[in-house]
């Protein structure tokens, strides 16, 4: 796991210095992290780099799992669907096994750190517990609930309005609620395997392994094989825009056989690309962090032509990679991308088809967007921002109501 | 020959902020006016000046959330152009700030403009923050700790001492210009630095442009 120290060559030691000024306010203080995964998943993912650099930063951190079993499981799944906006039927059972399995996981766990930080719906009704307890209870949401089934919506409120705030990751995912909410956008790790910087030879043995020519420039787009990532809607652009352009594209995903939809989305894009030499359908193990890293480092442009997206973070792993984003302006994405300064927002494939011709034929411009959107992503999507707002987060929480914070210089930091 | 030397130090602060959502939204003008008038000032500060932060290495403009609204989004450009226009700098107050943008949008349903609604997921978000003075561990008395100390903090601090500075007591100076000024003695330096339009620079720009200044100052100091 990466250390402090070796993020300073990305994002300068004065980052750096703010995030120690900012623990060593929270000195002493003991925070417990609580989620439903201990491995996989964006929010364990997160969590695995975050807990170790708050150590490191001497905040007394705890990780914490709950623990149900496949109905509870079942449950979360209908609730995470019918947040997203789904029609799901919700059942007068399911909400009783996810009281119980809450009630169980209380009995066992020590909630009794200064800060509890509570992640997603699964572990939300542990605040029942908080009583007359005086630490602090926050919620982090981190999927988009801006369009929530009423009715779990309307069962899981009461117990978020038990918090001292909440955190979501977007503006739109915004409620009206009786406590204070904080915006917290997700990021990436420039570390990991998934974004570290890749030798030219580690790249070309990367395509040369996958069977992917590098003849032409290659257009992207990395994305699960899902109707709501409008895979179709890519191949449609990219055959508008190659009447234009030379260009190669390549779809990758994950495997589908555990999807029964993913596994139809999957067929339908391979019937649609077949016979056109110049579109790649690659579906990868999930474990295919490096190989991703590589042909995203490989393409001349990278797409994202979402339908509907959570936050979206595959665009700042574009443009992290300095490539040219082009991107629906739908869910976080407009977040990342200001339109013609740091990539390309679109709505439509005819849209996607005209700025990806563009693009294509003019790399100079192409190239200052990856250039300006691989420094956007560095002051506003990388993980030690994101560790600097849970510190933040922590410290506004231990004063509420205030909208401004005077911070001393801790006694003994450095000079 | 040694320079001035100030009896209080300068000390370099950062600024850091945490974005809160007041779950307030407009779909179209007539609601977006609406809640300009009555969100607190914190929402206009944040709307007027998040640009500057989260994009200030792209555009030196003062592009302003509400303009980029009017434009991208309502599809309104004239709109968006006579708010992106409003000269953000000629305000101490966030009243005035305010009320400008006010006026510039009912002169502008004056004219007839048609409210029409923004599809879903494309309101318009009000948001507000909660900011954080941190200190640094650069602290100047003379003209050599100062542009030490300017290259040394981060561009969250230039924020802090130049566009924050500006809308608190002693209104409309920025505080490096005050220290100049007040601390050193050097009133023309200060007043240089006082006459830059802060919004028209990236904040690496207006690092720049000020660090010119002191060192040119030192040179002549230097010279006798």
């Amino acid at each position: 796991m990466a250390r402090l120290e070796e993020y300073r060559p990305i994002v300068g030691g004065d980052t750096l210095e703010e995030l120690r000024l900012l623990a060593g306010q929270l000195k002493g203080r003991r925070v417990l992290h609580v989620n439903s995964t201990a491995v996989g998943g964006g929010v364990a993912e997160i969590l695995s780099r975050m807990v170790p650099l708050l150590r490191e930063l001497e905040v007394d951190t705890t990780w914490e799992v709950i623990k149900g079993g496949e109905d509870f499981y079942a449950v979360c799944k209908k609730f995470h669907n019918a947040l997203h906006g789904d029609p799901v039927e919700v059942l007068p059972r399911d909400y009783q096994v996810y009281e119980d399995v809450t009630d169980q996981n209380l009995g066992q766990m020590s909630l009794d750190a200064d800060t509890v930080f509570i992640h997603d719906p699964q572990p939300a009704a542990l605040v029942k517990k908080r009583g007359s307890m005086k630490n602090r209870w926050l919620w982090r949401c981190h999927i988009d609930i801006s369009r929530p089934s009423p009715q779990v919506w309307g069962f899981l409120k009461p117990y978020v309005e038990r918090y001292d705030a909440c955190v979501v990751s977007a503006p739109p995912f915004a409620q009206k609620l009786s406590i204070p909410q904080a915006m917290i956008a997700p990021s990436i790790d420039p570390l990991s395997d998934k974004n570290r910087e890749l030798e030219p030879s580690e790249i070309s043995a990367i395509l040369n392994r996958l069977n992917i020519p590098t003849d032409k420039p290659l257009v992207t787009q990395v994305s699960r094989f899902d109707r709501l990532k409008d895979p179709l809607g890519v191949i449609s652009a990219f055959e508008k825009a190659r009447a234009y352009s030379q260009a190669r594209l390549i779809l990758v995903g994950g495997p589908a056989d555990d999807d029964p939809e993913g596994a139809a989305v999957l067929a339908e894009v391979r019937e649609k690309a077949a016979g056109n030499p110049d579109i790649l359908v690659l579906c990868l193990p999930a474990t295919s962090h490096l190989e991703i890293n590589a042909i995203q480092r490989a393409s001349s442009v990278i797409l994202q032509k979402s339908l509907r997206e959570g936050f979206g973070l595959t665009v700042s792993e574009g443009l992290w990679k300095g490539k040219p984003v082009i991107a629906s302006a739908v869910g976080g994405i407009p977040l990342q991308i200001a339109h013609k300064y740091s990539g390309i927002l679109t709505h439509s494939v005819d849209g996607t088809a005209f700025w990806l011709r563009q693009l294509l034929n003019e790399p100079g411009y192409a190239k200052k967007l990856g250039e300006n959107g691989r420094e956007h992503v560095r002051q506003n999507f990388l993980l030690t921002r994101h560790l600097r707002d849970y510190l933040l987060l922590f410290l506004a929480a231990e004063h509420p109501g205030s909208e401004f914070i005077r911070l001393q210089r801790p006694s003994g930091a450095p000079s | 020959m040694a320079g001035k030397r100030a009896a209080e130090p300068f000390r370099f602060c950062s600024r850091l902020s945490l974005t809160v959502l007041t779950g307030a939204k407009a779909r179209d003008l007539s609601e977006f006016l609406g809640h300009l008038r009555t969100v607190p000032e914190s929402v206009i500060y944040q709307h007027t000046h998040r640009f500057l932060q989260q994009h200030q290495h792209l555009v030196p403009e003062p592009a302003n959330d509400f303009a980029y609204w009017a434009t991208q989004i309502l599809g309104d450009e004239r709109l968006g152009e006579r708010l992106a226009s409003i000269d953000t700098v000629r305000f101490d107050s966030l009243a005035g700030l305010r009320d400008a943008m006010v006026a510039a949008i009912e002169a502008h349903l004056e004219t007839g403009a048609v409210c029409r609604a923004v599809p879903e997921g494309k309101e318009f978000h009000f948001m507000a923050a909660v900011k954080f003075s941190l200190p640094t561990r650069y602290e100047a008395f003379d003209l050599a700790g100062f542009a030490e100390g300017l290259r040394g903090v981060s561009i969250s601090s230039l924020y802090l001492h130049v566009f924050e500075a500006r809308l608190r007591p002693p209104l409309g100076i920025n505080d490096f210009s005050y220290w100049l000024d007040h601390g050193l003695g050097e009133k023309a330096l200060a007043r240089k630095v006082a006459d830059l339009d802060p919004y028209t620079h990236t904040l690496e720009g207006l690092r720049a442009r000020i660090l010119g200044f002191v060192e040119s100052r030192m040179r002549e100091e230097a010279h006798g």
